[in-house]
């Protein structure tokens, strides 16, 4: 089986949010970059095929150079080849289109994207690269096994799952749950060393247009000073919850 | 040309998301000096979404389509959008909704906007507000394809009423083979439970209460308050609860009008995946916290004390105020 991961390079859950040039453009000053974590349940899920079913593990990413060190990553982790797509991400669309050239040209049987990046929110790469390559397609996929050509996944819905039967070529958006937390692997120092002589192929983009543009961006006003209730007056939450909130 | 809002249904019934749904579709329609068509599924109960200013509904009625199937959905609404004419196409942010819009994108080669906040803040250009970096900003988009296809935040435009009377039309879409290739085998849902994505209110709860033998008082207090559960990912990383209870950055978003967070710290990544709700408590032994730098009332206290009186004090309010 040929796996194909898409990896975003995010912001880390931590980060603290900032922009600049007028609110214009993300401040990434201070800012630390990982794998996009339901990228990074995916690729961990695809290391399990690999190892327990036998697969190729490729990773790919569009973005400029500075996204290399996260392709580095994924190959420290185990992916055995990355591939860069040598033009900014400006929009889902565009991602998408470009993604699918590279699954296209490649004969990938599995593409594991994230449900969403963490940073734009966006929640729409693999649903238009199911599409635009004419794949099957799962969105918020929670488990997923592989057997032959055929494919058994469960989609995490509203109050619930759905247990989903379809055929490779097979589009995912991947989340927690693929894998669990304590599967996620920390590279170690012989994976970083290997991934260092491991193939980074910088491909062309097709040059694809853009449909969105994020302008401007706004941080939420500050919130107002938390109002005490002493533990032994929770009438007085109840007060609040009802009068001021107007929640129950 | 009009407005297109899908308005989905479970079991026949809309829920209030599509209702949310149909105000905001009615709010860019007033814009654009046009009229709101909906597009159902087999679905009933039509004049409903008169009260939210729609002014045609196009009813599928088909078994093909008894279960939701991504393909096959995306396609009834992309052929009905370009039916009438739509360059606006609205959906709400539901699983179901999330998984269709990508696909609608494409077949009706139109840029997408997820998490919207507001009506648009221009048309020319066509720019929306939504929430980005799970909710810790906002960000304004622009799309430049002639038809934009929309996905509204729960619980952020909200209900806007405005009493039209709705033509109802039968809608036929024509359906390929290739839009079933992906099989529902079965569905697990608990029907008995409130869930997180359709609550009002929502308790949670984190290490604090020290074990999963502790969760009664937090079930308990929320079948008081018809509320979902919900947890921190500590919880459910150690396999305290389900990881369909997880809130936060890398599990589920809130939006809540309520969130009542007990024995929860409040780490950025949770607050961030919070955000979206209304009003939150927080009921926490430390006062220091970062919860309560996020929330609206706090408690320092015991929440082994504090929620079993809270339930008690809230049934007896419930019972006055029923």
């Amino acid at each position: 089986m040929k796996i194909l991961v898409c990896i975003s390079h995010v912001p880390d859950t931590t980060s603290k949010i900032n922009f600049t040039e007028g609110d214009t453009k993300f401040d990434t000053n201070g800012v630390q970059f990982v794998i996009n974590p339901n990228d990074e349940f995916g690729l961990t899920r695809a290391m399990w095929f690999k190892e327990k079913q036998g697969a190729s593990v490729d990773v790919v990413n569009v973005g400029e150079a500075d996204t290399e060190p996260t392709l580095r990553k994924a190959l420290a982790i185990g992916a055995d080849n990355a591939i860069r797509v040598n033009t900014p991400a400006k929009d889902g669309f565009q991602v998408a289109k470009e993604l699918a050239k590279v699954a296209q040209d490649g004969g990938y049987d599995l593409i594991i994207a994230g449900r969403e990046s963490i940073d734009y929110n966006g929640g729409m790469v693999p649903g238009m690269l199911a599409k635009l390559m004419k794949a099957n397609f799962v969105n918020t996929c929670v488990s997923l096994e592989v057997e032959g050509d055929k494919a058994t996944a469960i989609r995490e819905i509203d109050g619930g799952k759905e247990t989903l039967t379809t055929e490779l070529p097979l589009v995912i958006g991947g989340q927690k749950g693929l894998v669990e937390e304590s599967d996620l692997k920390i590279p170690n120092m012989r994976g970083i060393m290997m991934a260092r002589k491991k193939p980074l192929n910088v491909v062309e983009p097709l040059g694809a247009d853009e449909k969105t543009s994020a302008n401007k961006f706004e941080k939420p006003a500050p919130k107002g000073e938390v109002k005490l209730i002493d533990k032994d007056n929770l009438d007085e939450l109840i007060n609040l919850l009802h009068n001021e909130a107007k929640a129950i | 040309m009009s407005v297109l809002v899908y308005i989905e249904s479970e079991n026949g019934k809309f829920k209030k998301a599509s209702y949310e749904s149909a105000s905001y579709a009615k709010g860019v329609a007033d814009q654009l000096g046009t009229s709101v068509t909906a597009i159902t599924i087999n679905a009933d109960d039509h004049e409903s979404l008169s009260k939210y200013g729609v002014n045609k509904v196009l009813q599928v009625k088909n078994d093909q389509l008894s279960k939701f199937n991504a393909d096959a959905y995306a396609d009834v609404i992309s052929q009905a959008a370009k039916s009438e004419d739509a360059k606006v196409v609205v959906l709400g942010q539901t699983a179901n909704d999330k998984y269709v819009a990508p696909i609608i994108a494409v077949n009706l080669e139109a840029g997408y906007a997820s998490n919207v906040v507001a009506l648009p803040e221009s048309f020319s250009p066509f720019t929306v507000k939504r929430n980005a970096f799970t909710n810790k900003a906002f960000n304004f988009t622009s799309i430049n394809s002639e038809i934009k296809v929309l996905g509204i935040a729960k619980n952020a435009y909200g209900l806007k009423e405005n009493e039209t009377t709705a033509t109802i039309e039968e809608f036929s879409p024509s359906l390929e083979a290739s839009d079933f290739s992906v099989h529902v085998a079965s569905v697990d849902k608990a029907t008995d439970k409130v869930t997180i994505a359709d609550a009002e209110i929502v308790v949670s709860a984190g290490r604090g209460l020290k074990g999963p033998e502790n969760w009664d008082m937090i079930e308990n207090l929320a079948t008081t308050l018809g509320a979902a559960t919900a947890c921190s990912k500590p919880v459910s990383d150690m396999g305290w609860r389900p990881h369909g209870e997880h809130v936060g950055q890398t599990g589920k978003p809130v939006a809540a009008n309520l969130y009542i967070a007990i024995g929860i710290s409040g780490a950025i990544q949770h607050l961030a995946g919070i955000n979206a709700s209304k009003y939150k408590v927080v009921i926490n032994n430390d006062p220091e916290a970062p919860f309560f730098k996020a929330a609206d009332y706090g408690i320092v206290g015991d929440a082994f004390e504090i929620v079993p009186q809270l339930n008690e004090k809230l049934k007896e309010f419930k019972a006055n105020n029923a």
